[in-house]
């Protein structure tokens, strides 16, 4: 039998420590109180998606050329500003004054914003006044008519 | 030691956040109903443009190359918080002044590491708010104030200033600073100080404190061992004359009770009224703040400021009090315990040249006249019988203002219609 592994991110060693529910019941070693198992609190999705509060913004994306990376038009970004930016990661950028959406990639020792539709040319980082304003850590859409987001 | 962490051109730096091409340009904010220009970017303190220069007096040439926003106190307030909220992963102690300022205690922290730390922080706060501050440290609040104007001005700081109280630099550096240059010592005084003989920051702190206890008041003495170097200033001592007026308190013990929020805000606010008017002032905004006690680690912390415009420039305690119930009602969350909460009026203008947006209602002479005369005889009762003799109860319902903001910016942090957009 083979084991599989899915890798969920890396441990964040920025973000405080979550505060986690008390277990009603004594902690003994081995023999935990069935009870604990029924001790639920809501799901807080917001601090499940969010890390850094006060540098965490959303954002709304508008156009299409980053589909495929799943950014939909008009969907929801959260964007953490606390994140080092690194190649492969989904950046907000300022170019030329515009906040843009794109990927962060390395093209020959040289970095480039690039869209996820191929019939947008990626944007060399030299030659723009670029300026780093955040990742975008999760971009939400509806899915469902009459839901927005 | 003391920082003190100022917020550059704030207003300004949280519209450049959210609209990057404001960067380098020269970008002016107006007072509520778009009357004076309460906020400016350096490069349009460079065109001339005074601090509370009625936007319709600017020369139409200057006018053409500025961008003038309405204010975005949803903004402003939101931006504050998250500022605020990085200092305090810095240090416990952050006393939060005014919407762009807030005084550190680095109590038991090392010296000589300290410059290096408050860097580390001043580009934390950059990187995760967007907002560019400037550090001045020292042991008391006036000497971290100075320095921290030092670190604004002179570049070789970048940004971190640390004045030693003793050193010859601080004694140069005070020699040659004017005393109305220093914070707390308004016009008048000055005046006065000049017909004592002292003209400098450092012949104020070489004056006999007694002296000038007999002259002026305990303030003013307070002030020479600040100079000095000692930390002997409350900040509800300092509120600065006419650009805004403070008043917070800590409770004796912590509350989750909305009562006790509201008693406290309704007694602030009544408080703050009674002090814009004997400055013959009126407020154009209020920002209502909470938080919970820090150092508490085993209790949810939370800490909330909202600004609040107000329909009118006004100086009336009971309209004060509405809004700070309002922005109450906005902050509250239940099941925390507070430790703390205050007022703050913001955007001060004088009484006497009060300016009235088009669309904002004025109110006729015969009711302000009333009301006037009911303010002052409040504030007759209370000086004469002691604080809180008469007091307010809830203030009547009135009807909206519209408020004039035709170039307001989205209120990118409070709004899910009003969000920043990023290209894709």
């Amino acid at each position: 039998m083979s084991m599989h592994f899915t890798i969920l991110g890396r441990v964040d060693t920025m973000a405080r420590p979550l505060r986690l529910p008390l277990a009603a019941g004594e902690v003994r070693a081995g023999f935990p109180s069935p009870a604990d198992d029924y001790i639920e609190v809501e799901l807080d999705l917001i601090a499940h998606l969010i890390k850094h509060p006060s540098a965490t913004f959303f954002l709304r994306a508008k156009g299409t050329s980053m589909e495929d990376d799943g950014i939909k038009d008009n969907a929801l970004l959260i964007v953490d500003r606390s994140l080092n930016p690194q190649p492969g990661h989904i950046v907000i950028m300022s170019v030329d004054g515009e906040l843009t959406c794109k990927k962060l990639s390395i093209m020959g020792s040289r970095p480039y914003l690039v869209a996820s539709n191929p019939e947008f040319k990626p944007i060399p980082l030299s030659g723009h006044d670029c300026h780093n304003w955040g990742v975008v850590t999760h971009s939400i859409s509806s899915l469902a008519p009459g839901f927005a987001i | 030691m003391i920082g003190l962490v100022d917020c550059n051109n704030f207003y300004v730096s949280c519209e450049r956040v959210f609209n990057p091409r404001l960067e380098g340009e020269a970008v002016g904010v107006m007072s509520n109903n778009d009357g004076c220009v309460v906020a400016r970017s350096q490069e349009i303190k460079s065109l001339g443009v005074a601090m509370g220069m009625p936007a319709h007096q600017i020369d139409p040439h200057i006018r053409r190359k500025c961008t003038l926003l309405s204010s975005n106190y949803a903004l402003y307030g939101d931006m504050s918080s998250r500022v605020t909220d990085v200092l305090s992963q810095h240090t416990p102690h952050v006393d939060v002044y005014s919407i762009d300022e807030s005084f550190l205690s680095f109590e038991g922290f090392e010296a000589d590491t300290l410059e290096e730390r408050c860097q580390v922080m001043r580009q934390q706060v950059r990187r995760d708010t967007g907002i560019p501050v400037s550090v001045g440290l020292s042991t008391s609040k006036t000497l971290a104030k100075i320095a921290n104007h030092r670190a604004k001005k002179e570049s070789m700081f970048n940004g971190v200033a640390m004045m030693d109280p003793n050193s010859n630099d601080t004694r140069a550096f005070l020699e040659q600073l004017p005393v109305n240059e220093i914070w707390g010592v308004a016009g008048r005084s000055a005046a006065r100080l000049h017909t004592l003989g002292i003209e400098n920051a450092w012949q104020l702190r070489t004056a006999s404190p007694k002296h000038l206890r007999r002259h002026f008041s305990v303030v003013m003495e307070r002030l020479v061992y600040e100079l000095r170097g000692e930390n002997c200033i409350s900040l509800d001592d300092m509120s600065q004359p006419k650009k805004q007026i403070m008043v917070s308190r800590s409770f004796g013990r912590l509350t989750t009770d909305k009562t006790d929020l509201r008693e406290a805000l309704r007694a602030h606010a009544s408080r703050a009224g009674e002090k814009l008017r004997r400055q013959n002032g009126l407020a154009q905004a209020l920002m209502v703040f909470v938080h919970t006690n820090r150092f508490r680690q085993d209790l949810p912390s939370y800490s909330k400021r909202l600004v609040i415009p107000l329909p009118h420039p006004t100086d009336d305690s009971r309209e004060l009090i509405k809004s700070a119930m309002a922005g109450l009602e906005r902050v509250f969350k239940k099941d925390i315990w507070y430790q703390k909460c205050g007022i703050m009026l913001m955007d001060l203008c004088d009484h006497d040249n009060e300016q009235l947006g088009l669309l904002a209602e004025p109110i006729s002479d015969e009711k302000r006249a009333r009301n006037e005369k009911l303010m002052a005889t409040l504030d007759k009762l209370n000086r004469e019988h002691g604080k809180n003799t008469v007091r307010l109860g809830m203030p009547r319902k009135q009807n909206a203002w519209e408020l004039r903001c035709e170039h307001r910016t989205p209120r990118y942090t409070t709004r899910w219609e009003e969000l920043a957009v990023a290209k894709t």
